[in-house]
């Protein structure tokens, strides 16, 4: 049996414990993806989606249970080590792109690499212009954010994802801001890498077109998931 | 091929770039502290060294004369009586056994010049003219490293011997001699001598210029009935504002009196401390709100880049990348700013220079800004910039991702 790339095991998520306002908001989440696998995380809004992607995404630690990431036990990793696996294993898209607006198209795709190896290298210029081109956007590629669209910035942020070719690709409603034209590139050219790269991809969609083109979905309800 | 700027570096400059308007307020800020940092050490320096060298100038740091007669008792006071002290008129005296105590100085640490010098009141006269003068025995070669009459020298040459004089403008103006006339002297122990005058100084102070009439130490020795003794021995040391140092352990071991020109100029001394505890009091306040300016704008830059910090987190920038990137800010805030406000402090010098000048046309301050107290600025400027970044850096680096992006 090959390792997968994220195994969850009894994951909680409490907010503000030890205060009148304590809220259990994940109650015991239990997931494997496989490599290659391209899972949707579906569910209705405020369910715990994106908390729980972004303890998958080592964002933020869970209050109880256990995340494995390419056979790693994230709990025994300190900062640093996090820091590591979040840089070196895991491609974040969020849900509003996120940018840095200080830098251009081409810098924010390099910005994995940069931080990888300390400064920018060619061979990470090279693969952000060939990301660039695979979005669609090597002509922008000097432009700043704020003089791309909503679209484009999500590609250029699907681009930064890709960089370092990590084992896992997070995405949290990529398309949920764009038109159905837009968002359909946006997710053939997710499913194009993960077939390419072999990642596990786990993206929260409310989109149930979306949904059925997955190798599976999984629906987040109230803070429990179900297969 | 670009050049790739590391991470750290890369990011700090993109940051201050983009709050464009608060980094130029900051480095505007650093550039006014530094440069009134810079003009007014060199300006307040220049004062007190030309303040000290007018009045060093004409004066031994250190010297050392006989102890002062005191009144001794010759009956011992029996109880309630009520004795009045009248301190006694000192006479002429030589310092015992001087020759040793020459040696003992020299000997001393950081002394750089010792010279013998018999001194004692006398009469110059020129045909009507009498005036009262100081004359002034010494050995030109020792005495010319205590006062550097060769500076002040106006006609003829530093070098008393045999009946050979060296007196001042003044006094040569009040008695009508000029080079190579001859003049006379008289002291009080009735003794006289014909002086021809082989030098004219000017010392810069009138009333020196009018009494100083130096002869060799012999003559002066015989003139004033002092054969063999001197009535003082002058020091010049390395750094003057050890002299008093100097000259106590000196004054222990001789039983003599040493004295210091801080002890006899105590006031300049108390003047030229109060001027420099002013000048340290404005230093320290300027570095103090460039400090807390840094600090405030990086603090509120942390606040506006929370969702970048936590962007760059979440892609897998470290802590300590985070905390280098503010402090880099810091530090070149720091560095960019104190090499404007040296450029400014230069030029602020050179107006200052060229408009305010003396009497004969020359700077009242030299408009050479010394490299040290450059130096000194800018890695002050540039220390202080990085330490003030550090509040704004370190919550920077304790943003955790997930806050940093949902906020
Ligand atoms: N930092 C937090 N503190 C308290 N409650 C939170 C916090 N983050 C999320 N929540 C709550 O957790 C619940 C799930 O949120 P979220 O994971 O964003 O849902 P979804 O992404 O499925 O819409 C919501 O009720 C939200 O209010
Ligand atoms: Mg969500």
């Amino acid at each position: 049996m090959t390792q997968p790339v994220i195994r969850l095991a009894g994951i909680r998520k409490s907010y503000n414990i030890g205060t009148e306002v304590e809220a259990e908001i994940l109650h015991g989440i239990d997931l494997d993806i496989a490599a290659g696998e391209f899972v949707a995380l579906i569910g209705p809004s405020g369910s715990g989606k994106s908390t729980l992607l972004n303890l998958v995404g080592l964002l933020e630690r869970a209050t109880a249970g256990r995340i494995e990431i390419d056979g790693i036990d994230t709990a025994t990793q300190d900062d640093v080590g996090l820091t590591r696996l979040r840089n070196r294993s895991i491609g974040f898209v969020f849900q509003f792109h996120h940018l840095l607006p200080a830098f251009s198209a081409l810098e924010n795709a390099m910005m994995p690499g940069i931080i990888a190896e300390g400064r920018a290298t060619d061979a990470h210029e090279a693969a952000a212009r060939e990301l660039l081109r695979r979005v669609g956007l090597e002509a922008h590629s000097h432009k700043k954010p704020n003089q791309l669209s909503g679209g484009q910035q999500q590609r250029v942020a699907i681009a930064r994802a890709l960089l370092l070719g990590p084992r896992l690709i997070l995405a949290d409603e990529p398309t949920g801001n764009l038109d159905t034209h837009t968002a359909d590139e946006i997710f053939a050219l997710m499913r194009e890498v993960n077939r390419e790269r072999g990642s596990a991809c786990l993206i929260v969609t409310h989109d149930p077109r979306l949904a059925e083109r997955c190798d599976r979905s999984v629906r987040m309800v109230d803070g429990l998931l179900y297969t | 091929m670009r050049i790739r700027l590391p991470f750290e570096l890369l990011v700090a400059l993109r940051f201050l770039r983009e709050g464009r308007t608060q980094s130029l307020l900051i480095l505007g800020g650093v550039t006014a502290g530094v440069a009134v940092t810079i003009f007014l050490t060199h300006l307040i320096g220049e004062l007190q060294s030309s303040i000290i060298e007018r009045v060093l100038g004409s004066q031994p740091h250190v010297v050392i004369r006989p102890p002062d007669e005191i009144n001794r008792r010759a009956l011992p006071d029996a109880p309630g009586t009520l004795a009045i002290d009248q301190p006694r008129a000192q006479r002429l005296r030589p310092v015992d056994q001087w020759e040793s105590v020459a040696k003992l100085a020299a000997a001393t640490p950081d002394v750089v010049a010792v010279s013998p010098l018999v001194t004692g009141p006398a009469f110059a006269l020129r045909g009507e003219a009498s005036k009262s003068v100081a004359l002034m025995g010494v050995e030109p070669d020792a005495y010319r490293r205590i006062v550097l009459m060769d500076k002040y020298l106006t006609a003829g040459r530093f070098a008393p011997s045999g009946t050979n004089a060296v007196i001042g403008i003044e006094l040569a103006k009040d008695l009508g001699a000029s080079l190579g006339d001859r003049i006379r002297v008289q002291t009080a122990g009735g003794r006289e001598e014909v002086l021809t005058i082989t030098g004219l100084f000017d010392i810069g102070n009138r009333d020196l210029n009018r009494r100083w009439v130096f002869v060799s130490l012999r003559l002066g020795q015989s003139l004033l009935d002092l054969a063999g003794g001197v009535s003082q021995v002058d020091l010049r040391v390395t750094d003057i504002f050890e002299a008093e140092a100097i000259a106590r352990p000196l004054a222990d071991a001789t039983g003599l009196k040493v004295e210091s020109w801080m002890t006899t100029n105590a006031q300049l001394l108390a003047g030229l401390k109060n001027q420099s505890t002013s000048l340290n009091l404005i230093r320290s306040f300027v570095t103090l709100i460039v400090a807390l300016g840094i600090a405030s704008v990086l603090v509120v830059s942390v606040v506006q880049k929370q969702r970048e910090i936590g962007i760059l987190r979440a892609m897998g920038a470290g802590r300590r990348q985070l905390l280098a990137v503010f402090l880099i800010q810091g530090a070149l805030v720091g560095s960019v700013g104190s090499a404007l406000g040296a450029s400014l402090g230069w030029g602020l010098l050179q107006i200052f220079a060229s408009v305010f000048r003396n009497g004969d046309g020359t700077p009242i301050f030299s408009p050479e800004l010394p490299a040290d107290i450059v130096i000194g600025a800018c890695l002050i400027a540039t220390v202080v910039g990085t330490l003030a970044a550090m509040i704004p850096a370190r919550r920077a680096a304790s943003l955790d991702p997930v806050d940093a992006i949902r906020s």
